[in-house]
């Protein structure tokens, strides 16, 4: 029972918060060809405008989902259609714009960093909310809650992806854009409304994760580095892949911290090596 | 005498040295020797500012030596500058200066060959997640062998003086320019170019792409390892934060942007600049430096594709009046 309690529980509920920090970036890297490295301050200025309607208004962590995620989303589909469709026009090789863009997120990274440094200040936070736990397992329940948006947000985007004209856009830029554009669809607009939903999806794990763990304006390198591992793991743009990815790298994640804490952040990175030096594809990539 | 013997080899790579060239080659030597005497005259913040100057323009020509023609954008830097910093302070106070330096040049070579080795054959945007992990893949690998092994964090380095320091950086930085140049223009050069535009193809034509990888990628360690010794003997403690630090991999990249490729004076000339703008922005708005450094990166790479060097170029071109029909 321990093995139950102590590692596939805890695993799986981390695991849903690891699929969700990915997803977005998967979809990032695998429509608008961008390797969001400044992906995790976005989940931060989600934690922290939670943080912020919680102590302003006092609105409840749940709630303020309606808030952070259009928030997030606007940022992204501003910075695509400014910044990134800029330099997507300006590179000769899609080699060259990954390289470019991948440094310019780098930039973003610095500057979204430093603004919410300016803002908030750089000392921890926490927010108080739904930690008792449930049942005799000792589940709390602001991780059970977690786990259900999870799934929720996963199944409405499957399905926004499988069955919407707009998704089936997604879809056909993702494949082949310069295509797409022939058939009529407006590139820039889906990649930025994709880059957006990416950022959107960074915004609600920020708030779901600010209702879990302590929240810093210097968390989102830790969570970048996180979601990097998980979408390699699943296969770079496979959205899939992120979620099962997720839950793998949190059961791994799980275990290791039951047997020697310590070497959890080590465990992350020979996974990660090992995979992308095994199966660079990923589980879900096309090989 | 000598313009005989380029007139000989007219086309000839190795030895054109025409007016023009001998006019630029003086220039460079000129320049070489006022920043190697820098200490006998000033001392102070001028010698350091310039220390910080040699430590990346070596670390961005190192950088452009591998990634600048092969395409393989490398974020490993840090890694190998990083291990420069673990080996100045094992080695501290058992070796002299230089032999520590050259161990950590030899170990740099070594480990960036097993890194090669192992990674080279990833592509694109793998390599460079990969380059990515493993700096933080060694950050905690160190820090838990300390916490296990010697029971604590970090580690002290015996000091060097600022001339000494700066006079190791100097030779170093003469090394790595030299060493690029060389392999610029040999059949290895070549070789890496043709690897970067169509590395199938540079196989088929009988280059082991293999060993040219990889012996490029572990040259330009040795230089990035060097840097780290020797500024490691500045800092007199060192943990893994300090050393494996991520800003390490990516300055050296954006220095190189800033610059522009094209040509070698580019990364220098970019690592100059920025490595300036750097400091009076620290000076002067200390809580706004890294929000702006983050600013000038996006603007330089949305608005100078090619750099500082790109710039140049255009406005030489616009000055000269260009390719444009007589009037």
């Amino acid at each position: 029972m321990a093995i139950l309690s102590q590692i596939i529980i805890p695993g799986f509920l981390l695991g849903g918060i690891f699929a969700l920090v990915s997803v977005g970036l998967s979809l990032q890297y695998g429509t608008a060809r961008v390797l969001n490295i400044a992906h995790g301050e976005f989940i931060m200025i989600g934690a922290f405008i939670t943080f912020w309607l919680l102590g302003s208004v006092n609105l409840n962590p749940l709630v303020s989902l309606v808030v952070s995620t259009p928030v997030v989303f606007v940022l992204g589909w501003l910075l695509h259609s400014t910044l990134f469709r800029r330099l997507m026009d300006t590179s000769p090789t899609l080699d060259v714009f990954e390289g470019k863009s991948m440094l310019a997120s780098f930039g973003l990274l610095y500057v979204v960093q430093n603004i919410a440094r300016m803002i908030w200040g750089s000392e921890p936070h926490n927010i108080q909310f739904m930690n008792n736990s449930v049942t005799s397992a000792q589940i709390p329940l602001n991780r059970l809650v977690a786990l259900g948006v999870v799934i929720v947000i996963g199944v409405i985007f499957y399905f926004f992806l499988a069955r919407t004209r707009l998704g089936k856009a997604i879809r056909a830029s993702a494949q082949d854009p310069t295509t797409a554009g022939l058939m009529g669809v407006n590139i820039h607009r889906v990649l930025a409304i994709c880059f957006g939903l990416g950022l959107a999806m960074a915004g609600i794990a920020g708030t779901l994760i600010s209702t879990l763990l302590s929240i810093d304006t210097a968390m989102g390198l830790q969570d970048t580095v996180i979601a990097m591992i998980v979408v390699v793991l699943g296969g770079l743009g496979s959205i899939t892949g992120a979620m099962i990815g997720g839950v793998v790298l949190g059961l791994v994640s799980a275990l290791v911290t039951y047997y020697q804490p310590s070497w959890t952040n080590i465990a992350y990175y020979v996974i990660f090596v090992v995979l992308l030096l095994s199966r660079p594809k990923g589980i879900m990539g096309k090989a | 005498m000598k313009t005989a013997i380029t007139k000989n080899k007219a086309g000839g790579d190795a030895a054109v040295l025409t007016g023009k060239n001998l006019a630029s080659l003086a220039l460079v030597l000129v320049i070489f020797v006022v920043v190697g005497l820098v200490p006998t005259m000033t001392q102070g913040y001028p010698v350091t500012l310039l220390s910080y100057i040699l430590r990346y323009v070596i670390l961005a020509v190192a950088w452009v030596l591998f990634s600048g023609p092969t395409g393989y954008m490398s974020l490993a830097s840090a890694a190998f500058y990083g291990l420069g910093f673990y080996m100045a302070a094992v080695f501290s106070g058992r070796m002299p200066f230089p032999v520590i330096v050259l161990v950590a040049g030899v170990v740099g070579f070594i480990v960036a060959l097993g890194v090669g080795g192992l990674t080279l054959r990833l592509k694109g945007v793998y390599f460079a997640i990969f380059t990515f992990a493993l700096v933080l893949l060694v950050q905690n690998v160190v820090l838990e062998a300390e916490r296990l092994i010697t029971h604590t964090r970090g580690r002290f380095v015996e000091t060097t003086s600022l001339s000494t320091a700066y006079y190791a950086m100097f030779i170093v930085a003469v090394l790595t320019i030299g060493v690029c140049v060389l392999i610029r223009r040999s059949r290895y050069g070549l070789a890496l170019q043709s690897i970067g535009e169509y590395e199938e193809a540079a196989a088929h034509s009988g280059i082991n792409v293999v060993r040219t990888k990889m012996l490029t990628f572990a040259t330009s360690a040795v230089f990035m390892g060097m840097a780290g010794a020797i500024v490691a003997t500045q800092r007199a403690y060192i943990d893994p934060y300090i050393a494996f630090d991520l800003n390490q991999s990516f300055l050296p990249v954006v220095m190189a942007m800033f610059g522009g490729m094209g040509l070698l004076v580019g990364p220098v000339i970019g690592a100059a600049v920025f490595t300036e703008i750097q400091e009076q922005l620290q000076t002067r708005f200390p809580n706004l430096f890294l929000l702006i450094v983050g600013m000038v990166l996006i603007v330089a790479i949305t608005f100078m594709p090619n750099g500082i060097l790109g710039v140049a170029q255009r406005a030489w071109r616009w000055l000269r009046g260009g390719r444009r029909a007589p009037a």
